[in-house]
């Protein structure tokens, strides 16, 4: 099978600086710190598919297993000491049990020599067994801190709200996922093959950074594009 | 005077009802009457206002009537209820809810006159629940309904009662019908109702098409080798139509799709006729050229607005209004196409190219209902190409020459949701379904092994990983028969019956006048404030107001609050989207903002296309041509060349700080498009350094920084090669894995089949908010398992659909070494109309990267200066 693969040496990541931290933004929507060699993915909503299938849509069974290839090329690409899953890491609770065999290997190799942490989300609140990694609610780390919901703490990276940007140029229109960053926080985009996305000129992120004065750094195919909030349409 | 073979196949209260009208029965009436006595089905090609639908029904009406006493009605249990005896005798079925209602009303005339004892009844989206469950219980004897009811009719435990008394199908409008994937999902309803109904026989009623013996075979149930025909009837045709084009005196445009050069002569004209109706052919151009007709109507002529996106209260007032001669003119879009009675129509005009030959001749028809009279049509073309086109199907309505297109292979997606629906009814064994689903002629063909892809997809989803046994929609069970794993399933089939998935529409609503802006506060409010503002909209906007219509999501996503745009009429102002629903206000603005460019819904024809390459080459032919399009072509011809028929004109220039190579293949836009999206692929390879495309009807622009006609003189670049047919290999497939017009197509695909529901028990749920989208679905299937049957029914349907795959391969394959370059200092005068359409265009349609950095470049030069 011939597939199109974008090698991710071709990439350009965008630095974004944190609370004075700059930290690389990848355009896969992964965030690597080269600091503490830290790579942060989020929302992966693995077992998404099964989850949809045990209530009556048969969607494809394939979403782990992208999502983990995903996951493999980035942490090949970086060689992280340390891989941080910020939360909705399984689409609901039973998830790491409906987990298949390939899959199941494939992330105990990728687990293999570095720490591996698990952020609780609220898809996925309780520690799970026979995947390794260890759990937390949160991750302090230097100035910065890792959790699933966003509380707009100073320093805070976060996930959950699944943030896409919309921006329209010679009457097309182009949707695409994006870290939401202003200079103390940031949310990061969902990682999860089949994760949906809520657009930055919703509410929430208002409501979040106070204003509308972020700056939503859309995924390219290679590299990052940074526009102002102000700048992204409503869906 | 009815021929002398026919003589008593009428039973006297029919002549004597024919006779009290003043009226004949026409030969088709009666020749349709012999069929149906003996047991034979038939196809009626009859034009418009020749009693078809009264003799598609005569049949029905003898046989019913001649049952004297009216049938004693028993009640019998069905397992699953009571019903009555007697049951169904005929059913109807039409495309369009409106027409069905419409034949309803005008069949219980005679059905009153004659006194006949018998009862007629609709069945549409709109009919009550009540009234549906009484119509199960207690059948009619004749059902009017459409495709869709028939197949939630069949899927239920009680249709072999239902059905089993059925005698007579009557398929109106069956030309239209068997185009799309509707017409699909009613053959394999056809092929049960065989299996149902031993006696039953059929009708079909339909407009002249190229190849009556493929709509005669989807009549009849086809054996597992050689086919089956229906009969074949064809009434007399009606008087030749009078087509003519409008000899404009004002200066024909050069490109684009406006009337406004036209518009005193079109008034005129309505002011000469009694009723006019006015065929555009998308909804933005009706509404442009109804808008222009009023701002010049100085007598006050009532003129009206038809199109199918308008509020169904308002598209009814002006059928009334029609029908009751109270309009001089109505602009409407192929939402009239089809045979709604309109009453006295003496001129029709086609503002635009009419696309196709049969096409032309059927709204032609629309004009002088009655049979004897000429019908008056007058083509109004846009620019100077559709001038040739309109000459063209002229010349090919006086040539009767019909150019309906081949009858579909049945869609796979379609074979899906109604094996799901089969199992809703009742448990089935895979071989007779099979067998079953092969008497419907567009699946006569369907190898075994789709089939059982399509009873896997439907059982646990068609995947190679075998991961969803547990959450199976349909099982086996011991005796080898599936059936549904759990009533839920039944009734979530039940939501989501159907073919037709349009683009979303949104409701329009226009804002109640009370709305204040907030938006300059906004910054300065707290946070708590900005939580109580309703999300999606700058603006308070009061819920509510009238309805106007609807509009697709796709068009309202290109704007922003502020944008201008014309709808129902009027000038409108963006003002949000709230929830589903466009918020929209009136503009005092004089020219909309947005121009809502949409080119013709329908390609140019084959046909159609092959007579215009032909008056191209043909200067002889060129006298037919109105003065200025005639000039146009001479000076093409000394300036550079007007190719033969057979060959392909490739023209390179510079202009400005470009290089353009302008090709004519005259195929239509979209493979026109895909042309232009797999022509830059391989410029780009080829070091060319592409920037941009953009494509019309007739031709294809391309354009980049490199010499493209040096480059072919010294040999660098080979055109045989540049549009080899090896294109549709691994470009193509490159293309298609991140087109956005092939996950539009999968869409769909997904949506019938099944995999994505709309409707969910107790919530109406549009595209917006189920979570899931299709086009990740797409991404990760392509990449899994690339061979699923639901990709391969998105194939099929790109070959002929938004990326008319199968008409470019022709092309490619008509080409080949008959491509004509010419090298030129300067832009050509044939290349004039497309080079006029870049910058209105979108360009290099899927690069969305580029386009984003494009955005940010901008914000960089903003940011600098």
């Amino acid at each position: 099978m011939k597939v199109a693969v974008q090698s991710v040496e071709a990439r350009q990541g965008g630095t974004i600086a944190i609370a004075g931290v700059p930290v690389i933004a990848d355009p896969s929507g992964a965030l690597y710190w080269p600091e503490h060699g830290l790579l942060a993915v989020s929302d992966l909503h693995l077992e998404k598919g099964s989850s949809y299938a045990a209530r009556g849509q048969l969607l494809p069974p394939y979403d782990t297993a992208a999502t983990l290839a995903r996951l493999t090329r980035l942490i090949a690409h970086y060689a992280p000491r340390v891989v941080v899953s910020l939360g909705d890491s399984f689409h609901d609770g039973g998830g790491p049990a409906r987990l298949g065999a390939a899959d199941r290997d494939n992330l105990a190799a990728m687990q293999r020599g570095r720490d591996w942490i698990w952020i609780t989300g609220n898809h996925d609140p309780e520690p799970a067994h026979n995947i390794g990694g260890a759990f937390h609610e949160s991750l302090t780390l230097g100035a910065l801190t890792f959790r699933h919901l966003p509380t707009g703490a100073a320093g805070e990276v976060c996930g959950h709200l699944h943030p896409v940007a919309r921006i329209s140029q010679r009457g097309r229109s182009m949707r695409r996922r994006c870290f939401a960053a202003d200079a103390m926080r940031l949310v990061m985009p969902a990682f999860g093959a089949f994760t949906g996305g809520l657009n930055v000129r919703d509410a929430a992120f208002a409501d979040l950074f106070g204003t509308l004065a972020f700056t939503a750094h859309m995924l390219g195919d290679t590299r990052i594009y940074a526009f102002a909030a102000t700048r992204c349409l409503r869906d | 005077m009815s021929p002398p073979e026919y003589k008593g196949l009428l039973p006297d209260v029919f002549a004597q009802w024919f006779a009290r009208r003043g009226w004949t029965p026409r030969t088709h009436q009666l020749e349709l009457l012999a069929k149906a006595k003996a047991g034979r089905s038939a196809l009626l090609i009859a034009p418009t206002g020749g009693g078809k639908t009264l003799a598609g029904f005569l049949p029905s009406l003898v046989e019913l009537g001649e049952k004297i006493t009216p049938r004693t009605k028993k009640l019998i249990s069905t397992g699953s209820g009571i019903r009555r005896d007697g049951g169904l005798h005929t059913l109807y079925i039409s495309p369009l809810k409106a027409l069905a209602v419409d034949i309803a009303r005008n069949l219980e005339m005679p059905v009153r006159e004659m006194n006949l004892p018998m009862r007629l009844e609709t069945r549409t989206g709109d009919t009550p629940a009540s009234k549906r469950q009484r119509q199960r219980r207690d059948p009619p004897d004749i059902l009017l309904t459409t495709p869709e009811q028939l197949a939630l009719l069949l899927a239920s435990a009680d249709a072999p009662y239902m059905f089993g008394s059925l005698r007579r199908v009557v398929l109106d409008e069956l030309h239209s019908l068997v185009m799309s994937k509707r017409g699909d999902l009613l053959s394999l309803g056809m092929a049960r109702l065989f299996q149902l109904a031993p006696l039953m026989t059929t009708v079909g009623l339909s407009a002249t098409v190229a190849e009556p013996d493929e709509l005669c075979r989807f009549l009849a149930p086809q054996p597992l080798d050689g086919d089956a025909k229906a009969d074949l009837v064809i009434a007399r045709a009606g008087a030749q139509p009078h087509v003519t084009m409008l000899d404009t005196s004002e200066r024909l445009p050069w490109f684009g799709h406006s009337a406004r050069h036209a518009l005193h002569e079109i008034y005129a004209l309505i002011k000469q006729h009694k009723t006019t109706l006015i065929f555009v052919n998308t909804r933005s151009q009706a509404e442009f050229t109804f808008q222009s007709l009023w701002g010049i109507n100085d007598d006050n002529l009532a003129i009206a607005l038809h199109h199918g996106s308008l509020d169904v209260a308002q598209r009814r007032k002006v059928e009334d209004a029609m029908t009751a001669g109270k309009l001089r003119a109505v602009v409407c879009t192929s939402s009239l196409d089809l045979g709604v009675d309109w009453g006295d129509v003496d001129l029709v005009v086609n503002i635009g190219a009419p696309k196709g030959s049969s096409r032309l001749m059927q709204r032609v028809g629309r004009s002088n209902h009655r049979y004897d009279e000429q019908s008056k049509a007058v083509l109004v073309p846009y620019n100077r190409f559709e001038v040739l086109e309109c000459r063209a199907a002229i010349d090919a309505v006086a040539a009767n020459a019909q150019d309906t297109p081949p009858l579909r292979i049945g869609a796979l997606d379609v074979l899906c949701q109604h094996i799901l629906g089969r199992a809703v009814g009742e448990p089935f064994l895979a071989d007779d379904l099979y067998a079953e689903v092969r008497s419907a002629a567009p699946y006569a063909t369907l190898a075994r092994t789709d089939f059982d892809d399509a009873v896997d997809f439907v059982a646990t989803g068609g995947y190679a990983l075998k991961a969803y046994e547990r959450s199976a929609k349909i099982r086996q069970g011991e005796d080898g028969k599936w059936r549904v794993a759990h009533p839920r399933v039944a009734q979530r089939y039940r939501m989501n019956t159907g073919t037709i998935v349009e683009a979303d529409m949104l409701k329009v609503r226009l804002m109640r006048s009370t709305g204040r802006r907030t938006g300059d506060r906004q910054s300065k409010m707290g946070k708590s404030a900005m939580a109580d503002l309703p999300r999606g909209g700058k603006t308070m906007i009061p819920r509510g107001g009238r309805v106007l219509g609807q509009v697709e999501e796709y068009f309202i996503e290109g704007l922003t609050s502020g944008d201008t745009f014309v709808f129902a009429g009027e000038i409108l102002k963006y003002e949000a989207l709230v929830e589903n629903e466009v918020y929209v206000s009136r503009s005092t603005a004089t020219d909309p903002k947005v121009p809502a460019y949409e080119g013709g819904k329908f390609p140019l024809s084959t046909y159609l296309a092959a007579r215009v390459r032909g008056i191209l080459a043909d200067p002889k032919a060129w006298r037919a041509l109105p003065d200025q399009v005639r000039e146009w072509l001479e000076i093409q011809e000394w300036r550079s060349l007007l190719p033969p028929a057979g060959d392909l004109l490739v023209e390179t220039f510079p202009r400005g700080s470009k290089n353009y190579l302008v090709c004519y293949p005259f195929e239509g836009r979209l493979a026109h498009q895909t042309l232009g999206m797999l022509l830059t692929r391989r410029l780009e390879r080829a070091g060319m350094k592409p920037l941009g495309f953009v494509a019309n009807e007739y031709a294809l622009a391309v354009w980049g920084l490199s010499d493209l006609g040096l480059a072919i003189a010294r040999g660098d670049l080979a055109l045989g090669d540049l549009f080899a047919e090896d294109m549709l290999g691994d470009d193509l497939e490159e293309w298609l894995a991140e087109s956005a017009l092939m996950k539009r197509t999968f869409r769909s695909c997904a949506i019938i089949a099944g995999l994505i529901e709309r409707r969910f028990p107790g919530e109406e749920k549009s595209r917006r908010q189920v979570t899931i989208s299709t086009d990740l679905v797409y991404d990760v299937l392509r990449k899994h398992q690339p061979d699923h049957i639901l990709l391969r029914a998105a194939r099929a349907d790109a070959a002929t659909g938004l990326l008319d795959i199968k008409r470019l391969g022709e092309l490619l394959s008509r080409i080949q070494g008959r491509i004509v370059h010419k090298s030129l200092d300067h832009v050509s005068p044939l290349a004039v109309p497309v080079m006029l359409e870049i910058g209105r265009e979108t360009v290099y349609g899927e690069a969305a990267d580029t386009l984003l950095a494009e955005a940010a470049g901008e914000l960089v030069k903003e940011a600098m200066s």
